[in-house]
């Protein structure tokens, strides 16, 4: 088990981990240039949010990095 | 490590990539098996918190009207933080946590440029124990301003939401209680160290790459890509080490400003 098995688990855990905050993170940003674009006065304001809605995302992603390191 | 898989990677030698921990573990190299032993990434962290200092005691030692070019770039950072996070985040009663703020700021960036410096070329904040303590610190903090500013009550606030209808507390209590008190520092300390974590590995796996299959007859056009794509990885990597140590700053302050405000 703790040879070729577990990389391919590692990766799987990566792998499926980064797939949802992608879409998020697309999303998101997506949202936020159309915001912006739409209101140029508003932008700081939604840039900040931006950045915030992005850590809250990618957080997901980066315990799928970090837990692939755990179990391997 | 690098030059040293170089010369490891000869063309009749196996090439044997060392596990991971190769690159984030250094040995002591004084006061081993203390509480207080030094190694690489302790060293880097000091000469950190001096360089940040020099440049704030340097630019503002003797402060002009008309700024120098290091008084403006220090000043441009102050004001950054004052007005994009401090003010537009908190507000008003933000003014008080610039210093806090700036100083996490500085800390975090200078740390994480550490990666991309040569020679150097490892970010301190790619070990656990920074992030952590750093997300330790800014848990208490928030706490402690949420003490002082609604005392006891501040608890209850967290637990129970105002403006929420009674029957969904069942829901809303739990998720805050545990998003506030466990998931906050978790992901604060986590975002940070995995960023870094990976960027380093990247790196790494670049330099490799290029030292590897440029010079040694193996496969010279996938060097060649390694080498062109080794740059842009750099201006990546500085990109992200900026605004890592922004969402650290800009997430403090939100902590905080949520302490002061309950209604957030």
């Amino acid at each position: 088990m703790e040879g070729d098995i577990g990389a391919i688990g590692q990766g799987l855990v990566y792998g499926l981990g980064a797939i949802g905050p992608g879409i998020g993170i697309g999303f998101l940003v997506g949202k936020a240039i159309e915001a912006m674009a739409r209101q140029p006065e508003a932008a700081g304001m939604v840039r900040t949010t931006m950045f915030l809605g992005i850590a809250f995302v990618e957080a997901l992603a980066l315990f799928g990095f970090v837990l692939s390191f755990i179990i391997g | 490590m690098i030059p040293v898989l170089a010369s490891e990677a000869g063309l009749n030698d196996p090439f044997v990539v060392p596990p991971v921990q190769e690159l984030f573990e250094f040995p002591a190299l004084a006061f081993e098996d203390t509480l207080f032993a030094i190694n690489r990434t302790v060293i880097l962290m000091l000469f950190a918190t001096l360089i940040a200092m020099a440049i704030f005691v340097v630019a503002f030692r003797s402060p002009k009207v008309v700024p120098g070019k290091l008084q403006s770039f220090a000043e441009s950072i102050v004001d950054f933080i004052r007005e994009q996070i401090a003010i537009q985040v908190i507000g008003k009663e933000g003014l008080v946590w610039v210093p806090f703020l700036t100083t996490i700021f500085m800390f975090v960036w200078i740390n994480n440029l550490f990666e991309i410096v040569p020679f150097i070329n490892f970010p301190p904040t790619s070990r656990m124990a920074l992030p952590a303590m750093l997300a330790g610190l800014i848990w208490l903090v928030f706490i402690g301003v949420g003490l002082v500013k609604q005392g006891p009550k501040y608890f209850w606030n967290v637990a129970f939401p105002p403006g929420v209808p009674k029957a969904i507390y069942l829901l809303v209590t739990p998720i805050e209680l545990v998003s506030t008190f466990i998931v906050r520092p978790l992901t604060l300390a986590v975002r940070l160290f995995a960023n870094m974590m990976a960027g380093h590995i990247i790196l790494t796996i670049i330099f490799l790459t290029i030292h590897a299959f440029l010079f040694s007859g193996r496969g010279t056009p996938i060097g060649l890509v390694a080498l062109a794509a080794a740059p842009l990885l750099i201006g990546f990597e500085l990109l992200v080490g900026v605004l890592q140590a922004y969402i650290m700053t800009i997430l403090a302050a939100v902590y905080i400003g949520s302490s002061i405000h309950p209604e957030h």
